[in-house]
Formats: structure tokens, sequence, C-alpha cells
């Protein structure tokens, strides 16, 4: 997502940029359900950002309070520094595509997208012109006439992104946009989404529970749990530098070891975590307590796996295969340790099976150093 | 193919001849060429054209057909409203109340709805004409349009307001482009319904209709009372005809409705 050349897109880390969406202290109540619990949250122009988390986490009511269908109990909204308080759905600078897609059944292809224009009453050969470059955006020239039943998931989906997209609104939100495509498609179409985001220039706000769609498609990630938001960063800090236990756990496959910290030194601390194990030493910027519970949270692919005992890393344990998940590319194996904690090793299977070197109930070393994992408050 | 057995036979056979049997009996004394209504005496069409020549019937039924086309179309409009907020408005304090209120009205006797309407008409002392009658109409029928019309509004997506709302319409223009046409074969059933009652009802009509609109059925009601004539037969052969073609279409629509409703819902499940 390079803006040109040598400068990265990161208008996040730039404090003279104003956001183009900014939730100041939002609340949401339904009833006595708590759906966004006191949020603030600044997203920039140009972004991919999404919105992930379980279903109940409260990222389609922060979608939906965008477009103007709910209304923030506290807090307030700003887009492009206006209050969007007072400001009516249909007056926002802001359109959205729905998980159902909520096409017109009783319109074309072509009225679908052109409906939008023709409520702003622009003339005629201008809104002609604009939907024959929506048509061929998402190359369904050939479909203008059909009515949406007569299409396919896949395109129906493409008729609602065109839609949604003709009357250029400066934020467009996307609500699990690819939640109803099979696998294959879902991943042509996420490169066709992030491609099409590009070239618009538009800022896309997307809503998903998919954490591989998040990673792939977004700019800025912000993982939400019960109305709170656990964590914003790029894809990569989010997968490598998780702020807690919850984010780690979240995205992607973990291992989190539970113990006690004793700090060691600049920047360093010893986690006791199992009876006769060596204790961990890990990198860290935490200010911690001695005898603290914290939580070391370690990728399996981080962790090595070997026969002999390793000699060159920090941190290493001895267990026993206990199960191997063969993924084809990848083998992740569980192994156990004496006192009964499971550590996930995860290796690429660069050989074939029959010089492949590990098998269950092998004694094994899993190892890893001080900078592989993260140290999480609990 | 599954064969009927003799009982099954038999239910069916005399359960449409107890519905049917006296309505045709009256169909085929219409042509009947003599002037006692119970003696045979041949085939003719004479009492249609007599029928046309009698002004005091054909006034009856020009004031039926006004009542009917305006008191279904405002009950349609009304009925269409108040199912559009009942199942719209969401929870609000005293929906069960409210929505009982629209229903109950299929429920009561017509008598008492006859009845407390004309004292209601005498009451604010308005003249009793066709406005009362249409009035009247419009309340009973409004709630069989309202019944019809908030079924379909059930199964509809609420996003697709939604998104015409987020494409610029104000909340009026959401429900003429979008919720109408689509919702549309419901509201046109739900307007049939209404026409047909209002065709076809007596009661409420001689409650509320005074000397200057004499509908149909209270014509023909107290010709009878005179006397069966053929014409009487030929007159309700005819309104037989546009009764049963109003139920048929009505029938016909909801059921394409139906059909339609399924078939999005299939559509929408392999996406």
């Amino acid at each position: 997502m390079a803006a040109n050349g040598a400068s990265v897109f990161a208008p996040w880390d730039d404090p003279d940029q104003t956001p183009l969406i900014r939730f100041e202290n939002v609340t949401k109540r339904f009833g006595d359900f708590t759906a966004i619990d006191n949020l603030s949250l600044d997203i920039y122009a140009r972004e991919f950002f999404a919105l992930l988390g379980p279903s109940g986490c409260g990222k389609t009511t922060m979608m939906r309070m965008l477009a103007g269908f709910e209304t923030p109990t506290e807090g307030k909204i700003y887009i492009g520094g206006q209050d969007m308080g007072p400001i009516a759905p249909n007056q926002r600078p802001v359109n959205m595509m729905f998980q159902s897609y909520a096409l017109f059944p009783h319109l074309s292809v072509y009225e679908n997208i052109a409906f939008g224009l023709r409520r702003d009453g622009q003339p005629k050969d201008k809104i002609e012109a604009r939907v024959e470059d929506m048509l061929r955006m998402v190359r369904l020239q050939k479909f203008a006439k059909r009515k949406p039943h007569q299409i396919s998931g896949g395109q129906r989906q493409r008729v609602a992104l065109a839609r949604s997209l003709a009357k250029e609104p400066k934020l467009l939100l996307l609500d699990e946009p690819l939640g109803a495509l099979d696998a294959k498609l879902r991943e042509d179409t996420q490169f066709e989404l992030m491609d099409i985001q590009e070239k618009t220039g538009t800022t896309f706000v997307i809503v998903t529970h998919d954490q591989e769609e998040a990673m792939t498609v977004a700019s800025r990630i912000a993982v939400m749990d019960e109305g709170r938001i656990m964590q914003v960063a790029t894809p990569d800090r989010i997968y490598e530098f998780p702020e807690n236990a919850y984010v780690a756990d979240f995205i992607g496959d973990v291992n989190l070891i539970e113990g006690t910290a004793t700090p060691s030194g600049e920047d360093e601390v010893t986690i006791t975590w199992a009876e006769n194990q060596q204790p961990i030493r890990a990198k860290t910027q935490r200010k911690l307590a001695t005898g603290q519970k914290v939580f070391y949270a370690i990728r399996p692919e981080k962790v090595g796996i070997s026969k002999e005992e390793p000699t060159d890393v920090v941190n290493k344990a001895k267990g026993r295969i206990l199960d191997i998940a063969y993924l084809g590319n990848l083998s992740t194996y569980h192994v156990q340790m004496p006192t009964g904690e499971i550590i996930k090793a995860q290796s690429a299977n660069t050989r074939r099976i029959a010089r492949r070197p590990f098998t269950w109930e092998e004694e094994v070393w899993v190892s890893w150093n001080g900078t592989g994992g993260s140290v999480l408050e609990d | 193919m599954r064969r009927f057995s003799w009982f099954n036979v038999t239910s069916l056979t005399l359960g449409f001849a107890f519905l049917y049997v006296p309505m045709l009996i009256l169909v085929i004394y219409s042509f009947n060429d003599s002037k006692l209504v119970t003696v045979w005496a041949g085939f003719s069409t004479k009492w249609y054209g007599e029928l046309f020549q009698n002004q005091a019937f054909l006034d009856a039924a020009w004031v039926t057909l006004r009542v009917a086309v305006m008191s279904s179309t405002i009950a349609t409009v009304l009925g269409t409203m108040a199912a559009y907020t009942m199942v719209r408005a969401g929870r609000f304090y005293g929906r069960t109340l409210f929505s009982g209120m629209i229903y109950a009205p299929l429920v009561m006797p017509e008598v008492i709805t006859g009845l407390s309407l004309l004292l209601l008409f005498i009451g604010i002392g308005l003249d009793r004409g066709v406005v009362t009658v249409v009035l009247a109409h419009t309340t009973f029928a409004m709630c069989y349009v309202s019944v019809v019309v908030s079924s379909r509004l059930v199964s509809f997506d609420k996003s697709l307001e939604e998104a015409a709302l987020d494409l610029g319409c104000t909340p009026f223009q959401a429900f003429r482009l979008v919720t109408l046409p689509i919702i549309a074969p419901a509201v046109i059933s739900g307007w049939l319904l209404a026409f047909t009652l209002s065709l076809d009802d007596l009661v409420i009509a001689s409650f509320t209709a005074g000397p200057s609109a004499t509908t149909l059925p209270i014509k023909i009601f107290s010709s009878v009372r005179l006397g069966v004539s053929p014409e009487i037969n030929a007159l309700s052969t005819i309104m037989i005809g546009i009764v049963a073609s109003g139920v048929i279409l009505f029938s016909l629509i909801s059921k394409r409705n139906i059909a339609r409703a399924e078939a999005d819902a299939r559509a929408a499940e392999r996406t």
C-alpha cells in the first residue's frame, strides 16, 4: 500500500494528519446491552480499515453508526470534521455495501447502479456515463439489463460494489462483503477489492469476522471484543506484536504460556512457567513487577523443533510429540512437556514423506530465541 | 398420482354440492324463459335484457361500484400504512394493543360494526349516503388489507430500505421507489379483497346507507322480500361472476407472490 515509491502509506504515524473519521468516546446501548463501550478511534483518508472480531463484538454497530442507521447513545462521530449526529443517512457522504447485498429485485443491474445517481438529480448523460464506467470496472457490461435474480452470487456481489461506489462516496462501508462467496472466489475478490480501493482512492471500512480476510485487505485492523477495541495496528504488528492475550489468541495460532515474571535486566524478563523447566528469557518494553502474573505468547512457526538439544538458542524445553497436524506445506507438532503443558511448533515440509524427521511419541526439543514472542500482562 | 377412495370421492362431492348446488340452480334459473321462478320453460336471456332496462337496479349497481372502488382504495392506503407501521415500528409501548385493535374488526359482528357506525354518523350529524357507506366499508376492509400487506412485509428484507436511504432517498422516497414496488402484489391483492368485500356487503351497508345510496345487495334484499323475480337471478349471476373473478384474481396474485418470495429466498441461499 505504498503511496509513492519510497514513502510508505502510514498517515496514522503522522501527527499532522487529520483523520477522516473520528469516534469520540462513543457508547451505544440497546436497552441494557452495551454494544459499544466508550470507544475512540481515528480512521484516515484512503485507508482500507478492517473492524475484526467475533459476532456480537460491536463491529456491525460501529458500521451502522457510520452509515447513520444507528445513533450513538453517548459521544460523537465526525466524518471529514463534521459532526454526524444530526445528519440523516441519505445526507451522509457515505455509502454502504450490505452483507445481503440488498440489490433491488425489481430493478435491473443498470438501474440498481444508477439508483443513487438519479436521487442526486444529475443530468441523464452524466448518469449514463458513470454507470457505464462502473459496469466496466466490475466487468458486468453484458449483464446490465439482467435482474439481480438472473445473475450469480459473485456477480451480485460486484453489482452491490458498483452501486455503492457509483456516487463516489468519501467513505465506503463494507459489511462482510465476501461472506457469501466460496473460498476460491473470495480470494480473487479480495485482491479485486484492494485493486479497486487503490484505483478509486476511496476510504474503505470493512467489517469481517474472518481474520485472514482482514489481514489480506486491510492497511490497519481494529480487533474488537465486547464493544471495546483490543488493539489497532497494521496487520503485521497485530500478528507479531499483539498487545494482549485476546488479540494474540484471536489472530492466528499461538502458544500462550502462563507464568510469573522476574525483571532480569534492561528490557529483559525471565518467566517461570513450569516445574523443572528452564525459565523463559524474553525481551520486552513493559515495566513489570517481580512476581507479576504474565502471559508469554509465541507463534508456532517461531518455535523450532529438533532431536538434539540445541545449543545456540536462549529458550528450550524437552517434551514428547503428542500430535502432528499435517497441512501439506506445513506440519504443526504438539509437543507435551512432562508437566503437561503443550507447546506447538511448526515447520515447513521441505522434504517429502520418507525423509520426514519426527514421528509420534518421539522425544524432541522445542526452542525459540528471546525476541520471538511477546510478554503480555494479564 | 394417488387414487381417490370412494369415501374421499363421496365427501368431496357432497361438500361441493352443499356449497355450489344452490348457486348453480340460481344461475340456471336466470336463463329461464318463464316468469315463474320455479317452473322451467326453456332457455332465454331475456331477463338479462330486462335487467339492463331496470333503472333502479342500474342505479344501485352504479352506487355499489362507486362505493367499492372508493372504499377499497382508501382502505388499501390506510391498511398499508397501518401494516407498514406495525411491522416496521418494532417494539413500542402498547404495540400488542395496537395490533390487536387493527385486527379486532375481523371478528367483530357486522351488526355491531354497522350499528356503532350508524350511531356515530347520527351523532356527528353526517347525512347518510354514499359518503357514509364508503366510510363504513373502509373501516372494516382496512383490517383485511393490513393483514394481507403485513404478512408480506414481515418477510421483506429491511436492508433494502436501508440501501435506498444510504443511496440518498428520503424515507418517503425509499418507500415509494423500493418498498412499494416490491410489496405491490400484496397491496393489489389487498385492494381486490377489500373491493369484493364491499361489493357483497349487506349488513353494514343497510345500517349506514341512506335512501339516496341504495347498494345492490340492499336493493336485491328488499326486492326479494316482495318475491323472487327471474331478474334478481340474472343480477345475482352477474354478481357471482364479478365476485368470483375478484377472488380468483386475488388468490392468483397472492400465490404468485408466495412463489416469488420463495424463489427469492432460494436465490439468496444460493449466493
